[in-house]
């Protein structure tokens, strides 16, 4: 049995193809301006590196910001579904599960079944999504990872002024010019972050145990803050967590191939 | 070669001066210099009347800022700071204006500048700053009723403006005019976040579309995100802008559609500026308090 999930995000796109529900593949492609054409060639690539062929794909379902982008699939679901589906199946324990992408974040509660039970989202400010450290690293000129790193090395607590992302470059650079080093200046932008992610997760309901996926979950100095600023025993951070919501997907073909079997 | 780097995003900085006043003649200097996040002014008033401004741009510390506002609004008049009896610091950086008698807040000069400006009639001034955005509503004194005000997001801020102006490579200047060469008007970008709507501009861009129509999609989220100001605070007429952003035809007009209500214009003769009116306002507050002081002097 061969599935796929899709996950067509505002800045990459994930594809996982699942073999007897084992990950036989995972591509990450840049979205681009033409979706369908990047999600196109991630399914290709993902195709190949599985050492199957398109004729091989029995169910394709499609989630993320874009998912009505892309017509060769054969059912979407919401991010939601999709992170709630991967991170039980990859940890039954978890009950508070964070994704923070690009432009988005989500944190969704789920009970011992797995099922949704509330959810809380931020598609409406950068403030609160991967943009806003991406966009402090660069008026700092320091690599993403190399910024989520050094930020592990500071102690010092600085608090940010500016909630908005445009307003916090401007603050940035000042604190540059002010002579505040790196390391603590990159402290200071992941705390900032992590505060507004937790007020999020509040939102949704915070029980542990608490997992966290997305591409910002790479992020070694959000993830770390963001675990102080909950409070909580751990952050668990899922295996290949900017995958979360394509193996959610994919997963949820999967199932949904057994139920169309079953009916024939 | 050496090239210099084309700023789009600002605007440009403006001295004015009175003809036929000749300052020592005059009973009373009272100046107001407000010190903005992106643009800082200083107008000068004799005997209440208006005898110079300058707008120019904010420096990286405020008193200098505050000192160079000054100096260009008194360059070539013999004047110095300190032939002004009273002078009243406003804005974002008004505690540290180095020659100040006094603070006010930019939301009662505003008011107060306003009044000035557009007349008496004024109930409702729209206040459209670099970094912030006040609806502020107030009476036929330019006193201030009630005021809310937006600086948490760039988004409906002039830094929102800007930053549109930087991607396309804009002037500033143009863009007002420019958002109205269209055929249709377009549907709006996210209204939400300036850094959503850059991308969703970019985007448009790469989609084909002409710089004049993600202009007008990008002025039209502005104007709604404005209204939605407007709207929680009310409006009354006579409605006056304020600040950079009033002299962005591409947001103005689109806010008076939405709003039903058009802003009151100065004349196009007119020496002023709508971005001096917290300074103007400033001054206007100087003139009143030296006065007081005055009687108060003279009584005792």
């Amino acid at each position: 049995m061969i599935v796929v999930g899709i996950d067509v995000g505002s800045k990459n796109i994930h594809v996982v193809v699942l073999r007897d529900g084992e990950v036989a593949s995972r591509v990450a492609v840049p979205s681009g301006f033409e979706q369908e054409e990047a999600a196109r060639s991630g399914l290709a690539d993902a195709v190949a590196a599985a050492g199957v062929t398109h004729g091989d794909i029995e169910y394709v379902v499609a989630t993320g910001v874009g998912r009505k982008a892309i017509p060769f699939v054969q059912h979407r679901v919401t991010e939601v579904a999709a992170d709630a589906k991967g991170a039980f199946s990859l940890m039954p324990a978890v009950r508070t599960i964070i994704d923070v992408g690009a432009d988005e974040a989500r944190a969704i509660r789920v009970d011992a079944g797995g099922k949704v039970v509330d959810f809380a989202a931020n598609e409406k400010c950068a403030a609160g999504a991967g943009a806003f450290v991406e966009a402090m690293s660069r008026a700092l000129e320091v690599s993403l990872t190399r910024f989520g790193e050094i930020s592990l090395e500071s102690t010092e607590t600085i608090p940010m002024n500016a909630q908005c992302t445009v307003f916090a470059e401007s603050e940035v650079v000042s604190l540059i010019h002010s002579n505040t080093s790196l390391k603590d200046i990159a402290k200071a932008v992941h705390d900032a972050m992590a505060g507004r992610v937790s007020a999020m997760v509040r939102r949704a309901g915070l029980e542990e145990a608490v997992a966290i996926g997305g591409g910002v979950a790479c992020n070694v100095g959000f993830v770390k803050a963001l675990e102080e600023t909950l409070d909580v025993r751990e952050l668990h951070v899922l295996p290949d967590p900017e995958y979360l919501g394509a193996y959610g997907a994919a997963l949820i073909a999967a199932d949904l191939l057994v139920e169309r079997e079953d009916r024939a | 070669m050496t090239e210099e780097k084309h700023e789009f995003w600002r605007w440009s900085e403006r001295i004015w001066r009175a003809d036929g006043i000749d300052w020592k003649e005059a009973g009373s200097i009272t100046v107001g210099v407000d010190v903005g996040s992106v643009s800082s002014q200083a107008v000068v008033l004799t005997d209440g009347r208006l005898f110079a401004f300058c707008s120019t741009r904010t420096g990286s510390n405020s008193p200098d800022s505050a000192i160079k506002a000054v100096g260009g609004a008194l360059q070539g008049t013999g004047m110095t700071i300190e032939d002004a009896q009273y002078v009243v610091g406003t804005g974002y950086g008004r505690v540290n204006v180095p020659f100040a008698n006094r603070a006010i807040t930019e939301i009662a000069c505003h008011a107060r500048g306003a009044n000035f400006m557009a007349g008496s009639g004024v109930r409702t001034i729209l206040d459209m700053g670099g970094q912030d955005c006040k609806v502020i509503r107030c009476d036929d004194k330019g006193k201030v009723l009630n005021f809310i005000m937006n600086d948490k997001c760039a988004a409906g801020t002039g830094r929102g403006m800007e930053v549109i102006a930087d991607t396309l490579g804009v002037p500033i200047e143009d863009i007002g005019a420019r958002s109205f060469e269209i055929d249709e008007e377009p549907a709006p970008v996210s209204n939400v976040c300036t850094v959503f709507a850059k991308s969703e501009a970019t985007a448009l861009l790469k989609a084909g579309w002409s710089v004049n129509r993600v202009l007008a999609a990008y002025c039209s989220a502005m104007a709604e995100r404005v209204v939605s100001l407007i709207d929680r605070i009310g409006v009354e007429k006579d409605f006056f802008i304020t600040g950079g952003i009033a002299k962005n035809v591409g947001v103005v007009r689109r806010i008076e559609r939405k709003i039903g209500v058009e802003a009151v214009k100065l004349p196009a003769k007119s020496n002023l500026d709508p971005q001096i009116a917290g300074a103007l306002g400033a001054a206007l507050f100087a003139y009143a308090l030296l006065r007081k002081e005055q009687k108060a002097g003279a009584a005792a």
